[in-house]
């Protein structure tokens, strides 16, 4: 009985302590039914560490979207000591019909894992980057964006001409690359990226979905990022990352897309030689 | 009202088409104060003979202005009325047509939507009883299936009771290039335009009183909303400011009898909006950072640019940086 009730306070005790964080988390809205369920999908029952310092994974995202189709989201990650490093990211939109936008799979020739690209929001929304380490650790980072419709704007704007560009691609390293140190790279694809569209009652119009869905990106033939995406990237799908050049090699991005079409673009990398 | 027009578009003020803007906004006001009980006719004015224009106030919708935040219009034939644009919701809807019935039994045989916009098209629904034909740009019907259910969505956020039990009214007649309406000794010329304000702008010139309804290829006023093209909406602001007519009605707000120097401003806009972003994305200057720094020389010249500035760099940009 006397053990009962100081197990009973010890409880109680607990929960006080406990109770305050929990109430924190659900009273900005961000422990929605829906995160739980994408939670779970993604890093199953390991505890996510909300790393609201950004230790290990930041992400920066506008607080209101001034154009909901085209919301610049950007992530950064450090190393933690003892070369604990990131391995891969998650992006994820809760209130967008998928809500899983991306996932970013990064090997050592990245350098950095870092990742700036463009996504839709169909809704005022909790935006996550989720960051899994070497260590098997989850960390998170998250930014409430007020947005509302961009799943929704017609791809193209412009349908015929982004039909006709479709597949081209932009490969740049932003400036001169320099051996063994990470370098920046933009790539840019031109795809509707499109959700498709139900068969409209109004209308009786039928879209398929096309959407980009696999991104590699090699260096010399090595793995440097790929990308498991969907339609809540942008229409025309832009990725910012890093590689790190070590000797003259071919830098190589191969896309496809929801209808099995291939695209690749390759760029000849002779990297400096510095501080040797 | 007359008098207050006139003396603003003559008036050689820092911002004489803002002020119109204000003046005009006045009666649309007075119409907002009125109780909603009965539907009371919104304020329009006669334009030119048989042709009626209310001016929306410059604003987003909300549950004080219903929607009613564009120009809507309407022209009377001898068999019939076509009305041009329905208003931001169906409350708005219902005042155009209140204002149609003030002024002539005819019924209402068209219905035009220049663009897919909601404060376009949301009104649509209050004319149903008309039978009209609705009259769109080929490109309306895939506009409207994609967006419209957001809108609705929007318009039950924003406005209240105004933005419930709002049902979409798609086109029953489609423009891809030209076409007229006859509405009885009066010919109605409509020109679906390539992409510019959006992918879906139609214009309505009255051939007799020599009156072109814009739609948002013009806004006057309020600041410009890229939703296209910009580089298609500069071309069709040049063109459109050549053309020889009257009268104009433009999307938003009101330049009277200046409206070339309506259309050369919204040309200086969009083209220092294309200038500026070019250059951004030519010296490596990120979207999130060029919301911030293109055109910043602009935005005082406009009204609700803190509403649609940055928004329209992020289009521009999306667009520009594929250009070559």
């Amino acid at each position: 009985m006397k053990m009962k009730s100081a197990l009973a306070l010890l409880v109680a005790g607990l929960l006080m302590l406990v109770l305050p964080a929990v109430h924190a988390a659900s009273e900005d809205g961000s422990d929605s039914v829906i995160w739980g369920k994408v939670k779970t999908a993604l890093v199953g029952e390991r505890t996510v560490i909300d790393d609201e310092a950004g230790t290990v994974v930041e992400l920066e995202a506008p607080v209101r979207a001034e154009d909901a189709a085209v919301v610049p989201i950007a992530i950064h990650t450090r190393q933690l000591p003892g070369g604990v490093h990131v391995t891969r990211l998650h992006l994820v939109i809760d209130e967008n019909p998928s809500p899983i936008g991306g996932t970013f799979t990064f090997a050592p020739l990245a350098g950095r894992a870092d990742i700036e690209t463009r996504v839709r929001i169909e809704a005022y929304s909790w935006v996550r980057a989720l960051a899994e380490t070497s260590d098997g650790k989850v960390y998170m980072a998250r930014r409430f964006v007020k947005a509302s419709g961009g799943c929704s704007a017609p791809a193209g704007k412009d349908r015929e001409e982004a039909l006709a560009r479709m597949g081209k691609l932009k490969l740049r390293v932003e400036d001169d690359a320099v051996a063994g140190q990470p370098s920046a790279v933009q790539l840019m694809i031109s795809h509707p990226n499109s959700s498709g569209l139900a068969m409209d009652q109004l209308t009786r119009l039928f879209v398929p979905p096309h959407f980009v869905r696999r991104v590699d990106v090699t260096y010399a033939g090595k793995p440097v990022m790929s990308a498991d995406v969907d339609f809540s990237i942008s229409e025309n799908p832009n990725f910012r990352f890093y590689f790190v050049p070590e000797g003259p090699g071919e830098l190589k991005a191969e896309i496809v897309d929801s209808q099995d079409l291939h695209f690749e673009s390759s760029v000849a990398i002779k990297p400096e030689m510095r501080g040797s | 009202m007359q008098s207050v027009v006139r003396k603003c578009t003559g008036v050689r003020a820092d911002f004489p088409v803002l002020r119109c803007v204000r003046a005009l906004a006045g009666a649309a006001l007075l119409w907002l104060s009125q109780p909603a009980a009965a539907v009371e006719p919104l304020p329009v004015r006669e334009v030119a003979a048989g042709v009626y224009v209310f001016h929306g106030v410059t604003a987003e919708q909300d549950e004080h202005n219903h929607g009613a935040i564009s120009n809507l219009g309407f022209i009377v034939g001898s068999r019939c009325v076509a009305v041009i644009d329905s208003g931001g919701s169906p409350m708005v809807g219902e005042a155009l047509l209140a204002s149609v019935r003030a002024i002539t039994p005819l019924p209402v045989c068209y219905v035009i939507n220049t663009h897919v916009h909601p404060d376009h098209v949301l009104g649509n629904q209050a004319f149903l009883g008309e039978k009209p034909e609705f009259v769109g740009h080929a490109k309306l019907p895939l506009a409207l299936a994609a967006r419209g259910r957001n809108y609705i969505e929007a318009a039950e956020r924003m406005m209240g009771a105004a933005g419930r039990g709002l049902q979409l009214v798609a086109p029953t007649r489609t423009v891809s290039d030209e076409d007229t309406l006859d509405i009885g000794d009066r010919v109605l010329r409509l020109r679906a335009w390539p992409t510019a304000h959006t992918d879906n702008d139609l214009t309505v010139l009255d051939e007799r009183s020599s009156t072109l309804f814009t739609g948002d290829l013009l806004f006057v006023g309020h600041m410009p909303v890229v939703d296209g093209k910009l580089v298609g909406w500069i071309a069709v602001t040049d063109e459109l400011a050549r053309m020889k007519v009257t009268h104009v009605v433009s999307g938003h707000g009101d330049a009277g009898d200046a409206w070339r120097e309506a259309f050369d401003k919204q040309g200086n806009y969009l083209r220092a909006l294309y200038a500026q972003t070019r250059a951004a994305i030519r010296d490596g200057v990120r979207l999130s950072r060029a919301v911030e720094t293109v055109g910043r020389d602009q935005i005082d010249n406009w009204a609700l640019s803190g509403l649609f500035h940055r928004r329209n760099v992020t289009a521009a940009y999306a667009e520009l940086e594929w250009e070559d």
